[in-house]
């Protein structure tokens, strides 16, 4: 299966897609330390972010998200890869000021809010995303593994 | 749909102003992109959030500007630092993190920002004309200068505002664009009782309910029985864009871009029209507390957005010359501190038993005891993030049932006009 999004960030990115159920803030609802979800009440609390193509259905906007973006990417920490619904841009910064500092950044893609709300959480997936000028399609998700999904809890990252 | 950037800012991103300043550029140009603006405009000033440390990547921001020759381009504020560099040992922080929050604060100075340290900084002399277009972080900060003085700012986050400071310059879109700044939604307060309109706390608890039920939408509030001070729209603001994501408000008659409703609205009819209820208010204050207002306080605390020397007057008169049992925590800024300090006010209120918390607040640095116990509070916004941020839970009252509690050791609340029991549960419209 291929989905065709907007590139936001470019790069690309293997792993097992992680598939929130309800958005996240990352200011508060990801330990840094750590890159688990810490957020009090979230369905998928105690799951951990790095290595994840994590899909996000919707984002709350502190301001401070795009600083815990960067520590996570700065401790190993961050998710391989972004999928949004929305342009979140402020959490999208940390990502852009990591680049600026020399560290390698997660890609990010935007799908459209029913295509990301469907993908199917744990599976394996492939992601693209191209900003060159003039490009067409320049942001593809892929994935390998049947679209498996289950209502239950993903276990942490490690798989990948 | 493309940014495009003019010859001077292209030379900048190419590092004819320097390595810092390209910096800046480049990392508004990004933010630009992703928010959709086809260009950047010209600010006049800056106020910055992210002088508050959250890791060494912020601080290794910073020493790249620094490094790169970078200096703000426009008047710049700073938002509260993790520590109060007035009085040592404030914050209970281990060494290393003391040592770089110390040091993400002295690279903000060394980029050119003015010291102010505040959530407050349009009481501490930074007040950009109605108009003009400033990049501000802070939510509470946002919401007022676009509010209450009608400079034209989005919320800027951490790095953002500094590159944009730097660079002197913010992407075209949101909020600066005056189209996006009508009002969509009126508030019309009008049947609401007289009494209420006077409640001492009246405006951050219509501020906890309003950021709830607007969430982002630019709203008009109308049939005010009471015009709002300075103070007063302070407090609904920070309730407003804690509770939701309000970046500006209108009051009818009062605010700068709302001479009346209908001019607020642009000529048009709203799209919602709400008029809350004295149960839906009640219901916004009782939920301010996570726990019942009842039984022992431990502490006390005022200052979100940090106390003017306004509000300090009105501490003193409240306390009247009494001793508190519980420390009463005041938090605010340097320039409303000097001012108390001149006039004898601080001794006066330290002797009581006030502690005096500068160059930051209660919820971004561990000032309270560890352990936990009950906060009450007359600020919305530390009602707000209290219970996450310090593990402390929280009753919230008016300033004066503050000061009733720290002296007796006990919540003690009026009964108010709110029209219920007067005893928070927690819950309520914020669950």
């Amino acid at each position: 299966m291929e989905l065709r999004g907007e590139p936001l960030l470019p790069g690309t990115a293997a792993g097992r897609l992680l598939v929130l159920t309800a958005p996240l803030s990352f200011w508060g609802g990801v330990e840094t330390t750590s890159g688990r979800i810490v957020a009090a009440g979230h369905p998928q609390r105690g799951v951990e972010l790095a290595g994840r193509l994590l899909a996000l259905p919707a984002s709350i906007g502190s301001s401070s998200s795009s600083s815990v973006l960067l520590e996570l990417i700065r401790g190993g920490r961050a998710p391989a890869a972004l999928l949004l619904a929305e342009v979140d841009a402020i959490l999208l910064l940390g990502a852009v000021v990591a680049r600026e500092l020399g560290l390698a950044a997660p890609p990010a893609l935007r799908l459209p809010a029913a295509a990301l709300a469907a993908l199917p959480d744990g599976a394996e997936a492939r992601l693209e995303a191209r900003l060159e000028k003039g490009l067409e399609n320049g942001g593809r998700l892929r994935i390998s593994a049947p679209a498996a999904r289950s209502p239950r809890r993903s276990p942490s990252a490690g798989g990948a | 749909m493309a940014l495009d950037l003019t010859a001077e800012e292209r030379a900048m991103a190419a590092g004819e102003a320097g390595a810092g300043a390209a910096l800046a550029l480049r990392v508004l140009a990004e933010a630009a992109r992703l928010l959709g603006a086809e260009r950047l405009l010209p600010i006049a000033s800056a106020h910055i959030d992210g002088c508050l440390y959250h890791g060494e990547g912020g601080v290794a921001f910073a020493r790249a500007l620094r490094d790169g020759g970078a200096r703000v381009a426009v008047p710049a504020t700073t938002n509260v630092g993790a520590l109060d560099l007035t009085c040592a040992g404030t914050a209970r922080l281990d060494a290393q993190t003391r040592a770089l929050a110390g040091e993400l604060m002295a690279l903000h100075l060394e980029l050119g920002c003015r010291p102010t340290w505040t959530c407050a900084p349009y009481q501490a002399g930074h007040r950009p004309a109605a108009g003009s277009d400033v990049a501000w972080g802070e939510s509470n900060a946002v919401a007022f200068v676009n509010s209450v003085l009608g400079a034209r700012s989005n919320r800027y986050g951490d790095f953002l505002d500094l590159a944009c400071a730097v660079a002197g310059r913010a992407p075209a879109c949101g909020l600066h664009l005056p189209e996006n700044r009508r009002a969509r939604v009126k508030v019309d307060l009008s049947a609401l009782p007289p009494a209420l309109h006077a409640e001492a706390a009246f405006w951050p608890v219509l501020g906890a309910w309003y950021g709830r039920a607007l969430g982002e939408a630019v709203g008009v509030i109308d049939g005010a029985a009471v015009r709002p001070g300075e103070d007063a729209l302070k407090a609904f603001g920070a309730a407003a864009a804690s509770s939701g994501a309000v970046a500006l408000f209108h009051v009818a008659g009062v605010t700068p871009e709302a001479p009346d409703a209908a001019t607020a609205l642009g000529g048009r009819a709203p799209e919602r029209l709400l008029r809350p209820s004295p149960a839906e208010l009640l219901a916004a204050y009782e939920g301010l507390s996570s726990v019942p207002a009842q039984g022992t306080v431990d502490a006390v605390a005022l200052g979100s957005p940090h106390l003017s020397p306004a509000e300090f007057r009105d501490l003193a008169r409240l306390l009247a010359g009494r001793r508190l049992k519980v420390p009463l925590y005041a938090c605010s800024g340097r320039h409303a501190v000097a001012e108390i300090e001149a006039e004898g006010l601080r001794a006066e209120l330290e002797a009581a038993g006030v502690r005096l918390v500068v160059d930051t607040c209660i919820v971004v640095t561990p000032v309270l005891p560890a352990g936990g116990g009950v906060l009450m509070t007359g600020s919305a916004k530390f009602a707000h993030y209290a219970p996450g941020n310090t593990g402390w839970e929280v009753v919230f009252g008016t300033p004066a049932d503050c000061v009733e509690s720290a002296v007796a050791g006990r919540v003690t609340r009026a009964p108010g006009a709110w029209g219920g029991t007067g005893g928070g549960t927690g819950g309520g419209a914020w669950s």
